[in-house]
């Protein structure tokens, strides 16, 4: 018996982002393995620093107990959204070095063929199912039972499941960068490319893995979020009351528990291929590709507006807050969300026009395309009213929402035009769809979620995020995106296929240039990111808003303290109306004081999360590495571990009326000592998060 | 803001100035080279103005709405509980809605119309068989009986009927002057039909990524006269590498042409460029029965199947 193999699989020295240099020492190869060696080093030094700053500070029991296994909803948001900027800080620089390598593209430039292929792979499926998602999912997860007036989701350790997993495929993706190479078949992983004959590394095993896990932990967290919407609205939130964002996220999450599967399914079809000789997706034996890209797209169409709906949600509160201005066309907005997400399993053709189908089907699926562009025109002309007459306070989340407008409309009308079959067989595959997807990407689910970030920030932690910061890195997202990506529309038209890594045709160039340019303003934007929440902590003394409505709120998160007690709710709100916290003010019935207090029952915390985390984790490096015995160990901790926890019955805590009351009461104090602050003050010390009435400073 | 509005103007106007510069080869759909590419120039410009009617109002009304009605200007109106208009509401569910159904009914007759399947006339084609490996392309003359790589010479005003398949992954046949990318299967035959409007030399290539020396998977496509493809032909028939099942294990290498040149000698062909003589009429066919059942006896083998193929 080949012990060696028995306990390491195909794991050895030269998969180590330096061997190819040692062996082969050239300038080729030593640029790109200084490269890869390098964004190791980061990830080894980063989890070093990590793990010695916390036993620095001796925070340890603190993380386990208050963080990795809390299920409460707001810490799992949170921890969703330090993992989705985690993420993106890695792929936005992987974006500016192929941006580089096209710069110097013309002849040649510095990086391999494997490498660059690793990088837009790594790039796509990070940006996707590593930032997106995360990201999205932390918003709504925050938000969302705050705004429906719920004490936590439906399903809280299932909630914390979910986490798991998916920080398990994204530590999968990282853990890439030290050991192995990463698929280089793109964010779609289309076979037969794939497939072990043509690539038989590891890399796609690394993509197959971390993909299926974030299928999985995303499927949960729409069972999750539906359910929440649908059981646990306070009494009185009628469906036609939930703010939007509560119905982009019920949206979104309808649209993962029907299109995650059609993932898990071709990843995991995908991986019997590879793992097992099937041939479901291989060119012989009867195996089809075609049959990949269809459920691969039944899941990717679905997916884009799974990603931006939650933006769109976004949007329309930051608009109509920022426009102290109740949102305009509520229904129109409702239909067309639910429209959208209908339409969205409609449309999946589209991605393979070019396949050779008849012209008849790809004509339905283009008119359906199309008519996507019907609703979602009419949610941009709804934001466009709702600031009509209103009164726009030019913060960051509204410029980044009057940068979404401007591009949006811009990247619909490329996807309009990339729907038509006649004008898809010219500029499919080419930088023309890579431009359209960025321009929808960016504006849309990218910028919204840092408005988002913005917007709920002092909700969450207690205390404002710097402004001027926050415009800079708003003002350097727009322009730096113009710049990186109008370029490459003018590319698509000029034929330049998508995954290039270098050309021959001079007149390439400047349009390369000036997209590099756009890069590094991209990079300027995350960096005033960084500085901007250092500075934020730094005066978090002066930013202070306790009371937890800054931004005079409309909806029910607002209503309560910043950062929210656990429970969130004291006493569970009556909902008589839309805009419920924005009538309470007006009525006088805001930051009353209830009858009495009852003790509240919340769910206790539970491992379960972390360890599914780590075994999920193991399973999957164990899957990708031929480690049959981490597999089986590992498969044994997880299944343990859950049938276990079937037999806690001891799982939830009550917190007593006395301990409510006091805490309420406190709050309540600090309302009373607070000075209203009104809109014009919404930056200064003064806005301890009180807001002044509306007619106040505007009477009518 | 107003860069917003610009910028697409900038992407679309400046191809027009900076492709017109260099021409050869033309690589682009704006200088149409065939009926193909020019009525799908005129379908995108068609359908970005009528578009426009959407678009346009956004770009200007967002940045005077988001002016006109800030917070500092307390001479604007403010009506903070307005939310609702029936005759907004009627346009804006009712513009959008009209111009997607005329777009649409426009949208199925072009589709219909540019059908890459249909023929572009009823007269008689000249068949190319395209098979892609990586990272090249061979086309076969079935009628003629040779074959080229890194050069597809075509006659003009007369359109060609190709058929696509792949010896390998799946790939994307584009020759943007001239119109429609169509992807090539292994194992299975898709179709195109194009046409050149006069002679010139454009750009081919393959836009689904495949691997390492994908970006040189390029070639010149050669329109010309009647009388010079006829001559063209008997060059290749006199010059060409006989095509055997050596010289087809060679094409089959997974490598770029360059490699398959040295390795075969290029005898007569231009820089970059192989002419293949004898070659079988069967031998696209035998390539996409190749996948389907074993190929014993026919030109092509399976060099590599499924996990057979030892890992990169």
């Amino acid at each position: 018996m080949d012990w060696r193999y028995f306990w390491l699989g195909r794991l050895s020295l030269e998969w180590l982002p330096f061997w190819d240099a040692v062996r082969h020492p050239n300038v080729d190869t030593i640029v790109n393995d200084v490269i890869a060696t390098f964004a190791a080093s980061l990830v080894i030094i980063g989890a070093v620093v990590v793990a010695g700053l916390i036993t620095w500070f001796g925070r340890w029991r603190q993380l386990w107990s208050e963080w990795l296994t809390s299920v409460d909803h707001k810490k799992i948001g949170v921890m969703y959204i330090v993992l989705a900027f985690v993420m993106m800080a890695r792929a936005i620089v992987e974006a500016a070095l192929m941006r580089t390598q096209q710069s110097f593209g013309l002849y040649g430039g510095f990086l391999s063929a494997h490498h660059f292929g690793q990088l837009f792979t790594t790039h796509g499926t990070i940006m996707i199912f590593f930032m997106g998602m995360p990201f999205l999912t932390g918003v709504i997860n925050y938000v969302m039972p705050l705004q429906i007036g719920a004490r936590d989701v439906s399903f809280p350790v299932m909630n914390s499941v979910s986490l798991g997993l998916t920080a398990a495929g994204a530590a999968l993706v990282m853990i890439s960068l030290v050991i192995g190479k990463f698929s280089t078949g793109g964010w779609s992983g289309y076979p037969p490319y794939t497939e072990t004959a043509f690539n038989g590394g590891v890399g796609p095993d690394y993509w197959i893995w971390a993909v299926t896990l974030s299928s999985l932990g995303s499927m949960m967290t729409g069972v999750n979020f539906a359910v929440t919407v649908y059981k646990k609205r306070a009494p009185g939130m009628h469906f036609m009351r939930l703010p939007l964002f509560t119905w982009t996220a019920l949206c979104t999450a309808i649209l993962m528990i029907f299109a995650m599967p059609p993932l898990t399914v071709a990843t995991l079809l995908l991986a019997l291929d590879r793992y097992l000789g099937f041939h479901f997706f291989t060119n012989d034996g009867g195996g089809n590709m075609m049959n990949y890209a269809n459920l691969f797209w039944m899941f990717g169409h679905p997916e884009v507006y799974i990603l931006i709906l939650p933006s769109f949600g976004v949007y329309s509160e930051v608009f109509s807050t920022f426009s102290g201005k109740t949102l305009y066309g509520y229904v129109s907005l409702v239909l067309a969300t639910m429209a959208i997400a209908v339409l969205s399993f409609t449309v999946w053709v589209h991605h393979f026009f070019t396949m050779g189908q008849s012209p008849d089907i790809n004509a339905a699926f283009g008119v359906a395309t199309m008519l996507i562009g019907v609703p979602t025109g009419v949610k941009v002309y709804n934001w466009l009213w709702t600031m009509f007459r209103g009164r726009v306070r030019f913060t960051a989340p509204i410029v980044y929402g009057l940068g979404f407008m401007m591009l949006f409309v811009i990247g619909g009308m490329s996807g309009v035009m990339l729907a038509n079959p006649t004008i898809d067989y010219q500029v499919h595959n080419t930088l023309f769809l890579v431009a359209h997807f960025h321009n929808v990407l960016i504006p849309g689910l990218l910028t919204g979620m840092l408005a988002a970030y913005h917007f709920w920030f002092p909700k969450a932690f207690g205390f404002r995020l710097n402004e001027k910061w926050g415009l800079i890195a708003a003002f350097c997202w727009i322009v730096g995106f113009m710049l990186a990506f109008f370029p490459l529309y003018a590319l698509g038209l000029l034929g330049f296929p998508r995954r290039t890594l270098a050309y021959t045709d001079p007149q390439f160039l400047p349009y390369m240039l000036i997209a590099g340019a756009g890069a590094c303003v991209v990079l300027a934007a995350f960096a005033s990111l960084v500085i901007q929440l250092r500075v934020s902590i730094r005066d978090r003394g002066l930013n202070r808003v306790p009371v937890g409505d800054p931004w005079d709120g409309r909806s029910l998160e607002w209503s309560v303290s910043a950062p929210p007690p656990e429970y969130n709710f004291a006493f569970l709100p009556r909902v008589t109306s839309r805009d419920a916290f924005a009538v309470a003010k007006d009525n006088g019935t805001a930051y009353r004081r209830p009858e009495k207090f009852e003790d509240i029952e919340m769910p206790k915390n539970s491992a379960l999360g972390f360890i599914l985390c780590v075994s999920g984790f193991l399973i999957a490096f164990g899957l990708v590495w031929r480690m049959w015995w981490l597999v089986v160990l590992a498969g044994i901790a997880a299944f343990g571990a859950i049938v276990v926890r079937g037999f806690v019955r001891d799982a939830t805590r009550i917190i007593p009326a006395s301990e409510v009351e006091e805490t309420y009461i406190n709050w309540l104090r600090e309302v009373a000592a607070a000075q209203p602050a009104t809109r014009g003050e919404e930056f200064e010390p003064t806005n301890e998060g009180l807001a002044a009435h509306p007619f106040v400073e505007a009477p009518q | 803001m107003s860069q917003a509005a610009g910028a697409p103007l900038v992407a679309v106007v400046a191809p027009l100035l900076l492709g017109g510069a260099s021409t050869n080869p033309q690589v682009s759909f704006l200088y149409p080279q065939g009926p193909v590419a020019a009525a799908q120039r005129e379908h995108i410009f068609v359908v970005m103005l009528l578009l426009c009617i959407v678009v346009v109002p956004v770009l200007i009304v967002t940045p005077i709405f988001a002016w006109r009605y800030r917070y500092s200007n307390a001479s604007s109106r403010y009506t903070p509980r307005w939310s609702f208009s029936w005759p907004l509401e009627i346009a804006i569910w009712g513009v959008p809605l009209a111009i997607v159904t005329a777009l649409a009914v426009w949208l199925a007759q072009d589709t219909a119309g540019l059908d890459p399947y249909r023929p572009l006339s009823s007269g008689e084609p000249l068949r190319v068989q395209v098979i892609g490996y990586d990272w090249k392309w061979l086309f076969i003359y079935p009628d003629y009986r040779i074959a080229s790589m890194g050069e597809l010479a075509i006659p003009v005003s007369r359109q060609v009927a190709f058929e696509l398949t792949s010896d390998t992954v799946l790939q994307s046949f584009f020759i943007p002057a001239l119109g429609s990318q169509i992807y090539a299967m292994p194992g299975m035959k898709t179709l195109l039909h194009l046409q050149a409007s006069s002679p010139g030399v454009m750009r081919g290539e393959n836009t689904q990524y495949n691997g390492e020396d994908f970006e040189k998977q390029k070639f010149a496509v050669k329109a010309m006269s009647e009388r010079d493809f006829d001559a063209w032909v008997r060059r290749v028939q006199s010059e060409g590498v006989p095509m055997t099942p050596a010289t087809y294990r060679v094409v089959q290498l997974r490598n770029s042409l360059d490699a398959t040149i040295e390795a075969l000698g290029s005898r007569g062909a231009p820089l970059g460029v192989l002419y293949f003589s004898g070659v079988s009429p069967d031998l696209f066919s035998d390539v996409v029965q190749s996948f389907h059942h074993s190929s014993h006896g026919s030109t092509v083998e399976r060099i590599w199947t499924g996990a057979a193929r030892p890992p990169e």
